[in-house]
C-alpha cells in the first residue's frame, strides 16, 4: 500500500524552481531515502510533504490524506526530525519529552509510559534531568529524533539526521533508524552515500528540484553501470550514465 | 490542554533564564531602592514611592516585550518552531502559548515591585491589589507587542528594537523619570497621542484611589492593545504559513 504519493509536486520560488513536477511512490514501512547535492530539493520535498511549505503545484498523498485539503489529519500521523536540532534548549530531556506527548493530547500515564519508552530505546536515561542545551550535539540529535517518534508516527521524516556527528554517533543512529523499518515509513533525506547503502530500501536522486532517478541501491548502479553506489550517484548527477536502456528511472 | 503544554513550556524557557530574572525583577528592585535613595537626599515629587512605583512597575513590563520578542524570535530562527509547526497546534495555540504565560511573570514583577515600595514606606491600602489588577491589561500591550516584534524581527534585532529602542521610548514617553509638562510641546502631545504615560497614569491612579481618568487611559491602552494584538496574530501566522 502506497504511504505516500506525489503528483506533480512543485515549488517555485521566484525565479527559481525548488520542486519541479515531482512524481514519486513510497510503499509503506519503506525506508526511502531522498539524495542530492545541496540546492537539489530534498529538504523543500520534505517541508511541502510535512505541510511547512505552501505547494505552487500538485499535491501529495500521505496515507490518502491530501496536503492541501488534510493537514490536520496528516500533522497526526507524521513525525519530522528537522535538519537542525530542534530542541527546547532550556527543558530537560524528560520535559521535551513531555512537551511533545502533551502536544499529542497523552493522558498523564500515557505520558510518562511513552517517555520511559522512549529514552529506552534512545538511551536517553542517563541524561534524562539534564538540560537539553547542555547536551552534545549528538545527544541532543538522539532527542531530536525521539521527539519526533513520540507520538508513534506512521510516517517519520527525517531531514539529514546523521549531518556533522562523529563516526559512532553516526552509527548508533543507524542503527536507532534500522529498528523503525518495516513498522514505520521513514523518508530520509541525505548526503551520505554510504548512510544510504546501509539503511535505504529504495532511493530517489535529486538534482535541481528533478528527480533523476529511483530504484534500489543494486538498481541504481545497474542502471549507471558503476560497481559502486557513489560512481553510480555522480555519474546521475552529472548526466554520464552509460547506457542500459536508456532512462535511468 | 495543547495550549496549556505550550504555555508552560513558554514559561520555563522565560523563567530558567538567569538574564531574565536579573532584568525582569532585578532592574526595577534596583531602580525603585536607588530612586529613593535620591529621593530620601534630593526630594523630588516625582520620586516619592506613592508616584515612582507605579511608573517602575510599567517601565518594567517593557522587558516583558524584550522576553516574548526574544523568545518568539529564537524560536523561529531554530529548528524547533518548525517541528512544532508540524505537530497538531493551531496558530491559536501558538498565540496563546505566547502570550499568557507571560502575563503570570508580568503581575508577579508588579507584585514585587510593590512589595519593595511597602518596604520603603508605601502605604498599604486596597489600592495596591487594584493597581496589581490594573497592570494586566498594560501587561498584555507590552507582551503582544514582543509577539509583534518576535514575529518580524531576528534574534539580534529583537535585541535593539526592544532591548534598547522599547525601554528608552517607554522610559522618555512615560512620565516616570520627568514630569513630560516640563519638556511641553511636541514631545508632550506625542507623548499623550501614545500608550506609555496613559499606562503610567492608570496605575498612578488607581494606587492613589483617584476614579478620575482611569478609564481614559484604561481606554488608551486598549485601543493600542487589541490592534497590535490582531497584527502580532496576523504577522505570526503569515510567518508560519511561508
Amino acid at each position: 500500500m502506497e504511504a505516500i504519493k506525489t503528483v506533480g509536486l512543485t515549488k517555485r520560488y521566484k525565479d527559481t524552481v525548488a520542486v519541479d513536477n515531482l512524481d514519486l511512490t513510497i510503499e509503506e514501512g519503506e525506508l526511502f531515502a531522498l539524495l542530492g547535492v545541496n540546492g537539489a530539493g530534498k529538504s523543500t520535498t520534505v517541508n511541502m510533504l510535512s505541510c511547512l511549505t505552501k505547494v505552487s503545484d500538485g499535491d501529495a498523498f500521505i496515507k490518502g490524506h491530501s496536503i492541501l485539503k488534510d493537514e490536520k489529519e496528516i500533522k497526526r500521523i507524521i513525525g519530522v526530525a528537522p535538519q537542525e536540532t530542534a530542541v527546547a534548549p532550556n527543558l530537560s530531556v524528560k520535559e521535551n519529552l513531555e512537551l511533545m506527548c502533551g502536544l499529542y493530547g497523552f493522558s498523564s500515564e500515557e505520558k510518562q509510559k511513552r517517555v520511559d519508552e522512549l529514552a529506552e530505546q534512545f538511551g536517553l536515561t542517563q541524561n534524562i534531568g539534564k538540560k537539553a542545551g547542555k547536551l552534545s550535539g549528538g545527544w541532543q540529535r538522539r532527542l531530536s529524533i525521539a521527539m519526533a517518534l513520540v507520538s508513534r508516527p506512521q510516517i517519520l521524516f527525517l531531514d539529514e539526521p546523521t549531518l556533522g556527528l562523529d563516526v559512532i554517533v553516526r552509527s548508533d543512529m543507524w542503527d536507532m533508524i534500522r529498528e523503525l523499518k518495516g513498522n514505520t515509513t521513514v523518508v530520509l533525506t541525505t548526503h551520505y552515500m554510504e548512510e544510504v547503502e546501509a539503511l535505504a530500501d529504495r532511493v530517489g536522486i535529486m538534482k535541481n528540484g528533478s528527480l533523476l532517478a529511483t530504484g534500489t541501491v543494486e538498481e541504481i548502479k545497474e542502471k549507471a553501470g558503476k560497481d559502486r553506489f557513489e560512481e553510480a550517484f555522480v555519474a546521475i548527477v552529472k548526466g554520464n550514465t552509460e547506457d542500459k536502456g536508456g532512462d535511468v528511472r | 490542554m495543547k495550549t496549556f503544554t505550550f504555555s508552560v513550556r513558554t514559561f520555563k524557557e522565560i523563567i530558567r533564564d538567569p538574564l531574565n530574572i536579573a532584568f525582569g525583577l532585578g532592574f526595577p528592585l534596583v531602580l525603585i531602592f536607588l530612586l529613593s535613595a535620591i529621593q530620601a537626599n534630593v526630594p523630588v515629587s516625582l520620586f516619592e514611592i506613592e508616584t515612582l512605583t507605579p511608573g517602575i512597575t510599567v517601565f518594567g513590563l517593557s522587558f516583558m516585550t524584550l522576553f516574548s520578542s526574544t523568545l518568539v524570535s529564537r524560536d523561529r530562527e531554530s529548528a524547533l518552531l518548525r517541528r512544532l509547526y508540524t505537530t497538531p497546534l493551531t496558530a491559536w495555540d501558538f498565540i496563546l502559548g505566547y502570550v499568557l504565560p507571560i502575563l503570570p511573570i508580568a503581575v508577579c514583577q508588579c507584585v514585587v515591585c510593590y512589595i519593595a515600595a511597602v518596604a520603603l514606606g508605601l502605604k498599604i491600602t486596597v489600592n495596591i491589589l487594584f493597581a496589581v489588577i490594573a497592570i494586566i491589561p498594560v501587561s498584555l500591550l507590552f507582551v503582544t507587542l514582543g509577539l509583534l516584534f518576535g514575529s518580524i524581527l531576528g534574534v539580534k534585532q529583537v535585541g535593539g528594537v526592544c532591548g534598547a529602542l522599547l525601554t528608552n521610548l517607554t522610559a522618555w514617553l512615560s512620565g516616570v523619570w520627568f514630569d513630560l509638562k516640563l519638556v511641553g510641546g511636541a514631545f508632550e502631545k506625542i507623548a499623550y497621542c501614545l500608550p506609555f504615560v496613559h499606562a503610567v497614569e492608570l496605575e498612578r491612579a488607581v494606587l492613589s484611589g483617584q476614579t478620575e481618568g482611569v478609564l481614559l487611559h484604561l481606554a488608551v491602552v486598549l485601543a493600542y492593545t487589541a490592534p497590535i494584538a490582531a497584527l502580532a496574530a496576523a504577522l505570526f501566522c503569515r510567518q508560519m504559513k511561508k
